[in-house]
């Protein structure tokens, strides 16, 4: 299913990264994607079911999370983190500054596992 | 021993709270009073995980070494290189700040603060057409009407609107705390009456929220206003008198059409990006007729499509609003010093952030000489991160560069960036373990404190770099 993604803080985040970006408690508040309950049925999937987010510049797999914050359909939210950027692109368009907002993407069902901090650092380092 | 210290500056957001008091006992800060969840998160838990070794990369993985010897491998690295890049800087002091241009100047690196991934395109929108700005403290006392767009302070700023706009009890201006008791008690005797008349008719009942839309007519006077303009519902739009969901990607439409209705000018639309005309007829009716307005504005405008063009139209339709009454725009800075480092950067080189000393002398052009572009296209041959995660926060194309380099990274954690790295030097904490000075998101400068001691070994970053500018300095007196 196409969607836009939109990357923003939330409180969880700007306080477990304070802590430890290697804690269970952070991957819990970034590893996520908010969706809009439409969106979750269109997909057949629930509350805390595993999603893949693919779009031109990668892949990556989340947990989905039912959001009244999200009241339209179509949209979806990953918090700031290395999750996000796995899908984010690094094209600034001569002003420095990526598209972090309102990038197309693929999500679907997945019975992939979310990836942890270590497994992502691995991935940078070995390509 | 129990020691209180009071008047502590917050080092986590850009608003600086300078009312922290902090218990401490033994050296360790037990609790944090008057902080927000994520100052409360980093006085109380920053010993917790905190890195207090120095590595270097042998062979693949990072070994321990001694702090000198961390510095030396890092003075080398940066002494061969030929296009070196030096980023972070906004989560540590200014005198940290001056030492690193001091050192991007020696090598000819290029230096760029993590502006460039948040307000980079406001700093650009603002050399175009300037900034109508004031600082929070007039907010706090004269602001009748407060708007955020593309920002949500309750997640990132979460004291901002109890200290400086909607929240707070100002001279001339009252808090809008019980209106907003008042409503959530309406909200939430409604949702009762709602789940019972769904049970008694046995049939699912329309249980969405009702709008925040209120009308704002018949509001006492001396009662501020609060209008949140946001993609999504937040939980600072649930605050609102007002909320306005734009479309993603539709800041830009919006702000040209409110700039037209500003202006008297007729639309022959009904909507624009999935908000109706009559909508933004009446928010350009609140801003017109508002005593002080003031329009906060977030990354939901600089990183969304129209970027620096969206920051642009905002600050056009302040100036047109000052036509018409006195209106204000300020930016919600992120870190709790890249307003310094913003600063510091134009003291010393005349330019904000992206700055390229490779030519001899400083150049900017944001999109050529800022970090995401240079490790985007893998021109950097050796790269310094100070206080900053940008393996976290850039996009995986331009991290998967910074592997490939010769990486140094100083922090006080062993972040993600430090994991991937090939020399590790701990730095103490800027505001808990190392004094200096910060600029507050609205240019005033502030003090940090030290008011515990770092664990031996930790020194400041300024220490640190000032180390490593020595020992560069060393080095090529001796090449020659």
């Amino acid at each position: 299913m196409k969607i836009l993604i939109l990357t923003g803080r939330t409180i969880d985040q700007g306080c477990r990264k304070e802590i430890s970006k290697a804690s269970r408690e952070y991957v819990e508040a970034v590893a996520i994607c908010e969706m809009n309950g439409e969106d979750m049925k269109r997909l057949g999937i629930k509350d805390g079911d595993n999603v893949k987010v693919t779009t031109r510049f990668g892949s990556v797999v989340l947990i989905a999370k039912r959001s009244k914050r999200m009241r339209s359909p179509g949209i979806a939210f990953i918090p700031y983190g290395l999750w996000a950027n796995q899908v984010m692109g690094s094209e600034t368009d001569g002003t420095g500054m990526p598209l972090l907002k309102g990038v197309p993407a693929e999500i679907e069902p997945t019975e992939g596992h979310v990836s942890t901090t270590e497994d992502l650092v691995k991935s940078v380092m070995h390509g | 021993m129990k020691r209180i210290v009071s008047k502590v500056v917050c080092p986590v957001c850009g608003c600086c709270c300078d009312d922290i008091e902090l218990v401490i006992e033994d050296g360790v800060i037990v609790e944090a009073r008057n902080a927000c969840a994520m100052g409360a998160a980093k006085f109380e838990n920053y010993n917790l995980h905190r890195n207090v070794n120095a590595y270097i990369r042998k062979n693949g993985r990072l070994v321990k070494a001694s702090v000198d010897e961390a510095i030396r491998r890092s003075a080398e690295i940066l002494a061969d290189a030929s296009y070196p890049i030096l980023y972070g800087w906004s989560s540590t002091s200014c005198e940290a700040i001056k030492v690193g241009l001091e050192l991007a100047d020696e090598i000819g690196g290029v230096i760029d603060n993590t502006s460039t991934v948040c307000h980079g395109p406001s700093i650009l929108a603002m050399q175009d057409v300037g900034l109508v700005g004031a600082t929070l403290g007039q907010f706090r006392h004269r602001a009748d009407l407060i708007i955020y767009w593309g920002s949500n302070p309750w997640s990132s700023h979460p004291r901002h609107m109890e200290r400086y706009t909607a929240l707070s009890e100002g001279r001339f201006q009252r808090s809008i705390w019980r209106r907003i008791i008042v409503r959530v008690k309406a909200e939430s005797l409604r949702k009762s009456l709602m789940r019972v008349a769904s049970l008694l008719l046995h049939r699912r009942t329309s249980m969405m929220l009702s709008e925040a839309e209120k009308s704002l007519e018949g509001l006492p006077s001396d009662e501020r206003r609060l209008i949140v303009v946001d993609v999504r519902r937040t939980r600072t739009a649930d605050l609102a008198d007002y909320f306005i969901q734009v479309k993603p990607g539709g800041d830009y439409e919006v702000l040209q059409a409110l700039r037209a209705i500003i202006r008297d000018e007729e639309l022959d639309v009904n909507e624009v990006s999935g908000v109706p005309v009559e909508v933004l007829e009446k928010v350009a009716d609140e801003m017109i007729n508002c005593r002080l307005g003031v329009l906060f504005f977030g990354l939901g405008l600089t990183m969304s499509r129209g970027k620096l063009r969206n920051v642009e139209a905002a600050i056009k339709m302040v100036q047109d609003l000052n036509e018409r009454t006195k209106f204000l725009i300020l930016p919600m800075r992120g870190h709790f010093n890249v307003t310094g480092a913003n600063t510091v950067f134009t003291w010393q080189t005349g330019y904000p952030y992206a700055v390229d000393f490779s030519h001899g002398y400083p150049r900017y052009n944001p999109g050529e000489t800022s970090a995401i572009d240079i490790l985007r296209r893998g021109d950097a041959d050796a790269a310094l991160i100070v206080a900053s995660d940008p393996v976290s926060n850039f996009p995986r194309e331009a991290v998967r560069n910074l592997a490939d380099i010769p990486l140094i990274v100083i922090d006080p954690h062993l972040s993600p960036t430090a994991m991937i790295a090939d020399v590790v030097i701990p730095s103490a904490f800027a505001g808990i373990e190392a004094d200096g000075t910060v600029y507050r998101m609205d240019h005033v400068p502030l003090p940090l404190k030290k008011v515990v001691d770092p664990p031996a070994g930790c020194l400041s970053d300024e220490e640190i770099l000032r180390r490593i500018l020595s020992e560069i300095r060393r080095l090529r007196k001796g090449a020659d």
